[in-house]
């Protein structure tokens, strides 16, 4: 079970934002979470507490495939994040390194900067404790359930190559 | 019920006879593609997973593009680990500073994509290949290493929208005015998670180089690919550039969509998308003046020969504004020599513009023209996003290499109606 405040974001936030190119010379999580949102909310980095959800819009992480922004928002200590609708790379990029991302229109839409949200991802239900409703995200597909269940990609593939000596 | 292209690709790719859309499938690839920011992430990954060897040497391709010639020594450090990597393994299509382009422009004209392709690259412009009827998608990196390893990536089937094109292009109209006035249309989104499928009898008068900056900028329509009908243009491009077989795969007459958009080309106007989207296109009769302070001609998107000679044809015996850096950046090392056999660049210099070697360079905001605050640039680049090509408080509008041209002579975004008699 995941717990935490949410931190609300709007549409088509892109993978500029979340982690700017300036800052792509290095691939150190910690240094790219110290530039995290910075050129949409350069408050982000001090208001950020380990736990904490990003609620947003749609088309959350769109442009680049750059794997720095899921990794710059999972060092920064966030736990999961909740969108109406995600861009595709940074949707499978988020899923490859195990960021957990839910996707739930109604849930992104409803809750407001500074609930408490609490995720359970095994059944895909998200609770706003601060207001006691709940939400239902679409459960993840068997295959991708396995790649979470494994630890991301980098375990499954190590798994599959193991299996095959 | 019938498959379109996509579908056909991926389904020949993961040794099925039918796939569904929303289906997940495992598919081999054809190559793997990663840059200088990627692929640092990728060996990393591909260590991490106790591989030894890619599963091809032939079949993975690195391309150090972004902050090359190394920018600082942060980015010396990133190319150098690309650089052992690609000895150590004997990756075939290294391609150093010297032979290196802009990776989208680069591997099409080294012939290393041929259409009925699976093509995944750690860039989100991977798209661009779709031009030549492959399946073309960006990934991150651990996708890439998990596919430098075993040769396969998951994917999930996507749905299409169709665009039939017809008719042809007006004078100074191109492709990216094309690609813009699509993405107006349907929103930065409006192809999320699908593929947009290119055919009709308009497309015989798409150059390849239209083609590869509509396909480019699929991905800002949140496309997972562009792909385009394969006709003789295609093939003739492929004959020239490449060796490797290759199959061509056309959609079944009974393939599903989820949209169809007829467009007549000749109704497109010149279009420039506006700050911060690339979704906010204008047309002329509503952009007035909006003064600038660069011009940037270059990227995956628009930096080949054609956009060269264009931008040359527009520049020729002009001076750019004293007001304006203009900034040329031929996409690769022949583009480069070619357009300086064609005297291009001695137009540009003699017009007043820098001409660079090929980088992405400024388009990412990474070096070789970053703004400062409150300055606007002109560029023929994809993305316009806040931020983008500097500080956060700079703006980037896209346009075509016509339009950028035309607006570095002037100083404020014109078209070249205004400036070429
Ligand atoms: S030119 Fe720009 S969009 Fe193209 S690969 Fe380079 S940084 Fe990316």
């Amino acid at each position: 079970m995941i717990q935490g405040k949410a931190i609300k974001y709007g549409n088509n936030v892109d993978t500029d934002v979340i982690i700017p190119a300036r800052y792509l010379n290095t691939a150190d999580p910690k240094e790219l979470a110290a530039h995290c949102m910075e050129d949409l909310d350069p408050e982000f980095k001090n208001k950020v507490q380990p736990g904490d959800i990003i609620v947003a819009g749609t088309n959350f992480g769109c442009g680049s495939s750059r794997e720095h922004a899921p990794i710059a928002i999972k060092a920064s200590g966030i736990s999961c994040i909740i969108a109406e609708t995600f861009a595709r790379i940074f949707y499978r990029n988020a899923i490859n390194i195990g960021l957990p991302i839910m996707e739930c229109p109604e849930a992104a839409r409803d809750i407001k900067d500074g609930d408490q949200v609490a995720v359970d991802l095994t059944t895909g239900e998200i609770t706003n404790l601060t207001t006691g409703r709940t939400y239902k995200a679409a459960p993840f597909p068997q295959f991708m359930q396995e790649l979470i269940k494994a630890g991301g990609l980098v375990e499954y593939v190590k798994g599959r190559m193991g299996a095959q000596g | 019920m019938g498959m379109t292209m996509t579908q056909k690709i991926l389904a020949a790719h993961a040794g099925l006879d039918k796939v569904e859309p929303g289906q997940l499938i495992m598919a081999n690839v054809d190559l793997v593609l990663g840059n200088d920011i990627t692929a640092p992430v990728a060996i990393r990954e591909f260590k991490r997973m106790g591989a030894k060897r890619v599963f091809d040497r032939k079949k993975v391709a690195l391309v150090p593009d972004h902050f090359t010639p190394n920018k600082d020594i942060k980015s010396a450090e990133q190319c150098k680990i690309i650089r052992e990597f690609a000895y150590d393994m004997e990756i075939e299509n290294y391609f150093e500073v010297g032979q290196m382009g802009i990776e989208h422009a680069l591997i099409p004209e080294k012939g290393l994509v041929v259409p009925g392709d699976v093509v995944i690259g750690a860039d989100s412009h991977t798209c661009t290949y779709g031009a030549l009827g492959a399946f073309s998608t960006g990934v991150g990196s651990t996708d890439m290493a998990a596919a430098m390893a075993t040769g396969q990536a998951w994917f999930k089937v996507p749905e299409a929208i169709k665009f039939v094109l017809k008719g042809r292009l007006n004078k100074w109209v191109s492709g990216k005015d094309v690609i813009l006035h699509i993405i107006g249309m349907i929103g930065v989104d409006g192809a999320l998670y699908q593929s947009m499928e290119f055919t009709g009898e308009g497309l015989a008068s798409l150059s390849m180089d239209d083609r590869f900056t509509i396909a480019n900028m699929a991905i800002e329509a949140g496309a997972k690919n562009g792909i385009f009908e394969v006709d003789d243009k295609t093939l003739e491009y492929v004959k020239e550039h490449s060796t490797k077989e290759f199959k061509v795969y056309k959609a079944d007459e009974d393939a599903r969509y989820s949209k169809v958009f007829e467009i007549d080309l000749s109704s497109i106007p010149l279009t420039v998308a506006f700050p911060h989207l690339p979704e906010n296109v204008r047309t002329f009769d509503e952009i007035g003046d909006i003064p600038i302070d660069q011009v940037v001609i270059g990227s995956c998107t628009n930096g080949r020969l054609s956009d060269l000679r264009i931008a040359a044809q527009i520049l020729k015996g002009n001076k750019v504004h004293p007001r304006v850096r203009t900034i040329i950046i031929p996409a690769t090392q022949r583009i480069y020599l070619e357009a300086m056999r064609e005297g291009l660049l001695e137009i540009f210099i003699e017009a007043g513009a820098v001409v660079s070697t090929p980088t992405c360079g400024p388009c990412l905001g990474g070096h070789m023209g970053i703004l400062a605050k409150g300055e606007r640039a002109v560029a023929t680049t994809n993305r316009n996003f806040v931020g983008r090509m500097g500080h956060v408080e700079s703006e980037v509008y896209l346009a075509s290499p016509a339009v950028a041209a035309a607006s570095a002579i002037t100083g404020k975004i014109s078209s070249p109606e205004e400036v070429v008699k």
